[in-house]
């Protein structure tokens, strides 16, 4: 290793990352503050003498008992966790078997298929959503879970065929003919040796799916309409504010109920996530 | 039945059957159906007549257009420098070995993990216009002797946007820089400052040359992810003060939807496609150069 002295250290290393991580983290610390802050203490001049914005000496639960009485908060979780999973596991469920056939078998136009997924992935939401719109009132399912359970997919699918595409492609084809000479069908090998060595791989896609789903605006926007039937982001966005007030108490402690399942399982499963995220990258 | 499955041509089109159905019935068909909305005049609930390209020419001859259009080019263009930039250099920190490593790399990517709208509601609430902390802050430290107005003037308002959208993505850079920098091997670096290089000369001449491929597909990635942005403007300014701050997904919206014209909607997401296209052609492009070599 390079050697440097402590001061240099200190400048080049300790003081920049301190200001990344305080960065980062404060809109978080600036939710959780807000969410436990009165409202006396909450809307109070900026210039009051007394002021303290970094902590509070009231803290207080009246936002989210607000935010469970007033809301249907707890609908909209639910929602988003059932929408989340649904579309995770048919993303998975194409994504696999599409990325097996891309990545191990031989069949004309495999290079021209891949490239169209690949394409596909690049494609945003925000391009097609007034179209879909249309389609998704057509097929009569507009104000359904189902219009988003069918439509993530359409992001999620590329990603998880190109991830699990290439994790296939490292796995030795040999594994597969031992399989085949004792007599296994190629099915058969597909099931029993290959998708049990994908797992790893299969979880990086899945979390990485689960996270994007939950995070997803503008479809989840668009396509529901009734109050109940919400997911988490949409229904802070448009219940939450009253004609043109905002209830920050409540709006902090909504997001900050809304971001700590995807929180959890992201911290269990962080070192798969960032695989997830790195191989969707590699193209 | 598992004779069938023995032929490779045959168990290929059974297993990519559901996505490519997925995908044909869920992106194909609604971008054919988009295409063809932009050439009509179809609004909610009114089945439109063709009238060939009248859309695009009336939201070219439109100011908030084209504000808009001016506003995701800047905004692309700005926030993609800064994500590169202070990714790169928190990849560079991350890189190295310290105490705690794991659990700091971790939290870093908590604003990429959380969903995009919640956090900017608490970026918003930071920027209120009455009670804001960075006010506060600044004003407290003395770099300020009245309030700044965040999201109440347009200029302002589009960098409050670059700033939010740069907190948002630069973990995203970090990390898969990150992990760029990870199969570079240590040993380069400690040749070249034998060699007496210093630690810039080491960057440009040795990191960065290697770390160019993973670069290129991050920037990208991100461009499109940044040139069709929608939830954070949505939610920080909504488009406004007067219009100024709109991008081309959220004035697609709000004619598109939130008007009801279809057609000039679909027309103006569409304005996107160009650059989607030449990017992804020289994402394409550059993925077939690397393979080949």
């Amino acid at each position: 290793m390079v050697i440097e002295k402590k001061w240099k250290r200190w400048v080049y290393f300790y003081i920049p990352l301190t200001v990344f991580v305080i960065g980062t983290l404060f809109p978080f610390y600036w939710m959780l503050i807000t969410a436990i802050r009165p409202d006396s203490e909450l809307y109070r001049s900026w210039r009051a003498a007394n002021n303290a914005p970094f902590w509070t000496l009231h803290p207080t639960l009246e936002h989210f008992q607000d935010l469970f009485a007033k809301t249907t908060f707890p609908h909209w979780l639910w929602n988003t966790f059932f929408i989340a999973c649904a579309s995770t596991a048919i993303s998975l469920f194409c994504g696999l078997l599409a990325g097996y056939a891309l990545g191990r078998l031989k069949f004309p136009m495999a290079g021209t298929l891949g490239t169209a997924i690949f394409v596909t992935y690049l494609v945003p939401p925000t391009l097609l959503f007034i179209p879909l719109a249309n389609i998704i009132r057509a097929f009569q399912l507009g104000d359904t879970p189902w219009a988003l359970i069918l439509t993530y997919p359409t992001f999620l699918i590329p990603f998880c065929t190109w991830l699990l595409m290439a994790y296939f492609k490292t796995i030795p084809k040999e594994l597969e003919e031992c399989a085949r000479i004792d007599g296994a069908t190629r099915f058969g090998a597909m099931i029993r040796i290959i998708f049990p060595i994908a797992v790893p791989g299969i979880l990086s896609a899945g979390i990485f799916a689960f996270t994007l789903s939950w995070n997803e605006f503008i479809y989840a926007l668009v396509f529901l309409s009734s109050p109940e039937k919400k997911t988490v982001p949409v229904g802070v966005v448009s219940e939450m504010i009253r004609g043109d007030i905002y209830f920050w108490g409540q709006l902090m402690a909504g997001a900050l109920l809304g971001s700590i399942p995807v929180a959890v399982v992201y911290s269990f499963f962080v070192e798969y996530y960032v695989t997830g995220l790195t191989g969707s990258v590699k193209g | 039945m598992t004779r069938w499955l023995e032929s490779e041509r045959l168990l290929a089109t059974l297993l990519l059957a559901p996505a490519v159905l997925l995908l044909g019935l869920f992106i194909a068909y609604p971008f054919v159906m988009g295409v063809w909305l932009s050439l009509s005049n179809t609004s909610v609930g009114n089945v439109g007549e063709f009238v060939w390209f009248r859309n695009f020419v009336k939201a070219w001859n439109d100011s908030i257009f084209r504000t808009a259009f001016g506003n995701t080019f800047f905004y692309t263009f700005w926030a993609t420098i800064f994500k590169l930039a202070l990714g790169m250099w928190l990849a560079l920190l991350l890189n190295r070995s310290f105490r705690g490593k794991r659990i700091v790399r971790a939290t870093m990517l908590l604003p990429f993990i959380v969903p995009t709208v919640l956090s900017t509601f608490a970026w918003r609430w930071m920027f209120d216009p009455t009670f804001s902390v960075l006010n506060w802050l600044l004003y407290q430290t003395g770099f300020i002797t009245t309030k700044l107005p965040f999201l109440s003037d347009g200029t302002y308002g589009m960098w409050c946007a670059i700033v939010v959208n740069t907190w948002r993505g630069m973990p995203f850079f970090a990390l898969t820089l990150l992990a760029g920098l990870q199969t570079i091997s240590p040993d380069l670096q400690e040749a070249a400052s034998l060699d007496g290089a210093n630690g810039w000369y080491r960057f440009w001449h040795v990191t960065w040359p290697l770390l160019k491929p993973v670069t290129v597909v991050v920037v990208v990635f991100s461009i499109i992810q940044t040139f069709s942005d929608f939830q954070l403007i949505y939610v920080l300014t909504g488009g406004g003060p007067a219009n100024a701050t709109h991008l081309l997904a959220t004035y697609a919206y709000q004619i598109g939807i939130a008007t009801g014209l279809l057609g000039e909607g679909a027309a103006i997401s569409l304005f996107m496609l160009p650059v989607l296209f030449i990017v992804v052609w020289l994402q394409l492009r550059y993925v077939r150069r690397l393979e080949g070599a």
